[in-house]
């Protein structure tokens, strides 16, 4: 019966095989290395399916396995996996825009001198993110979790030999990292208080689920808002976004599979795991849903204003990113990971489809493409549909999934609805804008050269342009099919015409803004530049964000950094050298006496047995 | 008795002493060494025969310590020769090699 869910174990093994074997014999060669990376994200995703198919019959039962790992003294550590509908669901998602991108790759970087490399690194990270979908305990969890940062920094340092691809990446491990001690305190935190010592899920859920444990709301809280500053890091929230826009000097594909679709859903994946504890918190869950918030209309003005096509991408993705934590913030964590789903695909086809534009004009700069759709059609339809799903246009994916967010935000909280809706018609605004200023309107200056991108490349567009269409009809207003199945639960209907119709007016509205500002011109080429200079210029600038950790953290950290060295150069190795020197200086002095004459050393031993007889002739004498 | 020649062997230690120490030339030396060797040899034969327990003993040991001082003095002349062929000469603070 769970035939495929026992041997669910052997999906992420797929990937770590094709990446030993790239890494092991990877020179030999090339050519293959796009036909190893494939093939095993092909047969990961292949059982995905048949895992997904077998969760999809009526009453399937989770299955977890696991065995003892470490034993220490009383306590046993085990670890496993655990396949339950959301994981099964996400094993989809990430191998799924994983072989796509496998396949794409193969065009975009077909080029590049270290293309076996890169399949490599790529398999390397579809087997930790597989790992950490799979783990039916933190520990194992934030094991992969770490994996998953390390991937995210070899493959966004990837160019190495630029300085701004090395910055970013240590920007991007770094940042992160501030995350993930948040993250690990938690895990000890929980070691300490669950009874047992248990880390698995199960247990987590059971015991916070029922309100009960030897937990304090304190510290509930405490261990909730941990275990966001987790989810903060790794998916871009405020404050910790600032390293996602600039990881984007890794090779676009990366941009697309780690930061749109999975690495950075991690941290929604994460707090969608233990969100019993999320539940039994509520001042966490307020925060969630605050920050979130605010993330997302806070992303959405830095994105109007960015001339860097993948950087515009990157804000949206950490908007929307936002949008999910709303939604787990309001309680609703199916809402979240629809939104997710639909998100890993439209998102994922925008960035593949904005790689398809860079390889062909080898620019980034929005302000030099233009008039390319007629050149590229693929690519302009494509992203146009990955586009109006993002603005939530219906019936493309990205509407439903954002009408459940905002339907759940309009029955708990009217604040967070308004600016959900504000960030939609932001969204939908910003879309717009950079559609028209990459596909259509005159030729920009590098757009002559542009060619339609070969098969390998628009063959996965495709793929994922009618998914990032028809995604959203998993869970409808009027049919939660989804939710009913991800929770075991029968969903009412809860649609609401005022929040569809509000929504769909926020879209429109925004394209119709973005139409008359940019479409037509009616405004001069910059013409929120010109009205708003302060405030373009503020947004543009990301709000000094940057500038300010820079001058906070960067700079007083850098302070500390050179005492410390100081103290390390001057004290410690003084005093290191201090010693060398003296044992030096006392060498030295003994080479003075070893002059390499007999008669010499007979003297000294001469007067040596005379200064011993004048010693015990002395002691004799006197006692 | 026993004093005088108690004496007689400090006096030709000393000044095999002050030979070995203080002479450039190699064969001054080691002439120095039979001088010390002999101070000594008359020591044990004083022993021998004026000591609290008269013996044989030390006059045995004289022998054998004549007959190693022979010994000795063949093997120094002939790595005496050997450094001579070597290096041209017998001063004694030529011979600093080790040093380096």
């Amino acid at each position: 019966m769970d035939f495929f869910a026992k041997i669910a174990w052997i999906i992420p093994l797929l990937p770590l095989a094709a990446f030993l074997v790239l890494m092991t014999l990877g020179r030999g060669f090339r050519r293959a290395g796009a036909w190893i990376g494939s093939i095993g994200a092909l047969g990961a995703f292949v059982l995905s399916l048949l895992v997904l198919s077998e969760r999809l019959k009526p009453h399937a039962i989770d299955y977890s396995y696991n065995f003892s790992w470490i034993s220490i003294g009383e306590y046993t550590l085990r670890i496993g996996f655990e396949i339950t509908n959301l994981t099964a669901l996400m094993l989809v998602v990430v191998t799924l825009v994983g072989l796509l991108v496998n396949i794409y790759s193969a065009g975009y970087m077909a080029s590049d001198e270290r293309i076996t490399v890169f399949y490599g690194y790529v398999s390397l990270f579809t087997f930790s993110m597989l790992g950490l979908v799979l783990s039916d305990n933190l520990l194992s969890f934030y094991l992969f979790w770490e994996l998953v940062g390390v991937c995210s920094f070899l493959l966004v340092g990837f160019w190495y030999a630029r300085p701004a691809a090395r910055a970013a990446a240590k920007k991007a491990f770094i940042v992160t990292r501030i995350g993930d001690a948040g993250l690990l305190i938690a895990i000890l935190l929980l070691f300490w208080n669950m009874p047992g010592h248990a880390l698995d899920f199960t247990s987590i859920q059971s015991i916070f689920g029922g309100h009960g444990g030897s937990f304090t709301d304190g510290i509930t809280t405490v261990i909730a808002l941990l275990i966001f500053l987790g989810a903060v890091g790794k998916s871009g929230q405020f404050p910790l976004h600032v390293w996602l826009p600039d990881a984007m000097e890794g090779p676009t594909p990366i941009s697309a599979l780690i930061h749109a679709a999975t690495m950075v859903a991690a941290g929604v994946f994460l707090v969608a795991r233990t969100f019993s504890i999320f539940e039994a918190a509520p001042a966490a869950m307020e925060t969630v849903a605050y920050v979130g918030a605010f993330t997302a209309i806070f992303a959405a003005v830095i994105a109007l204003a960015q001339n860097d096509l993948k950087r515009i991408l990157a804000y949206s993705t950490i908007s929307q990113l936002g949008y999910m934590m709303v939604a787990l913030g309001l309680g609703t964590m199916t809402g979240a990971i629809f939104h997710l789903f639909t998100h890993a695909f439209f998102k994922a086809l925008l960035f593949l489809a904005a790689g398809s534009v860079i390889h062909a004009v080898h620019t980034q700069d929005i302000r030099e493409m233009g008039g390319i759709g007629s050149r590229m059609r693929v690519t302009a339809w494509t992203f146009a549909i990955g586009g109006l799903a993002l603005a939530g246009i219906p019936p493309l994916s990205g509407f439903w999934s954002k009408d459940a967010i905002l339907t759940a935000a309009l029955e708990h909280n009217p604040l967070l609805f308004g600016v959900g809706l504000a960030t939609a018609f932001l969204t939908a605004l910003y879309m717009t804008r950079l559609f028209v200023l990459v596909f259509l309107g005159k030729s920009g200056s590098k757009a002559g050269e542009a060619k339609e991108s070969p098969l390998v490349m628009t063959i996965p567009l495709i793929a994922l342009a009618v998914l990032a269409a028809i995604a959203g009809f998993v869970e409808l207003p009027w049919n939660g099919w989804l939710s009913g199945w991800l929770t075991d639960e029968v969903i009412e209907p809860h649609g609401s015409v005022a929040v569809i119709g509000l929504s769909i007016a926020a879209g429109l509205l925004g394209m119709l803004a973005g139409w008359l500002l940019y479409g037509k011109g009616i405004a001069g080429s910059q013409p929120l530049a010109s009205r708003l200079p302060r405030m373009v210029k503020l947004a543009e600038r990301k709000f000094y964000i940057d500038e300010l950790y820079e001058m906070v953290f960067v700079k007083s950290l850098r302070g500390l950094g050179a005492c410390l060295a100081a103290f390390d150069t001057y004290v410690i190795g003084g005093a290191v050298k201090l010693a060398g020197s003296a044992a030096g200086a006392a060498g030295k002095l003994g080479l003075r006496l070893q002059n390499g004459q007999v008669q010499t050393y007979g003297v000294a031993a001469v007067l040596g047995v005379v200064a011993i007889a004048v010693v015990v002739i002395g002691r004799r004498m006197l006692s | 008795m026993l004093p005088s020649y108690l004496t007689m062997g400090a006096i030709l230690f000393c000044i095999g002493l002050y030979g070995a120490l203080a002479k450039r030339n190699a064969i001054i030396v080691l002439l120095s060494l039979e001088l010390m060797l002999n101070g000594v040899n008359l020591n044990l034969v004083a022993f021998s025969k004026y000591g609290v327990i008269p013996s044989l003993t030390g006059q045995l040991f004289s022998i054998f310590t004549i007959t190693v001082a022979a010994a000795e003095a063949a093997i120094a002349v002939a790595i005496l020769i050997a450094l001579f062929r070597a290096r041209g000469t017998v001063l004694i603070d030529a011979f600093n090699r080790m040093r380096r």
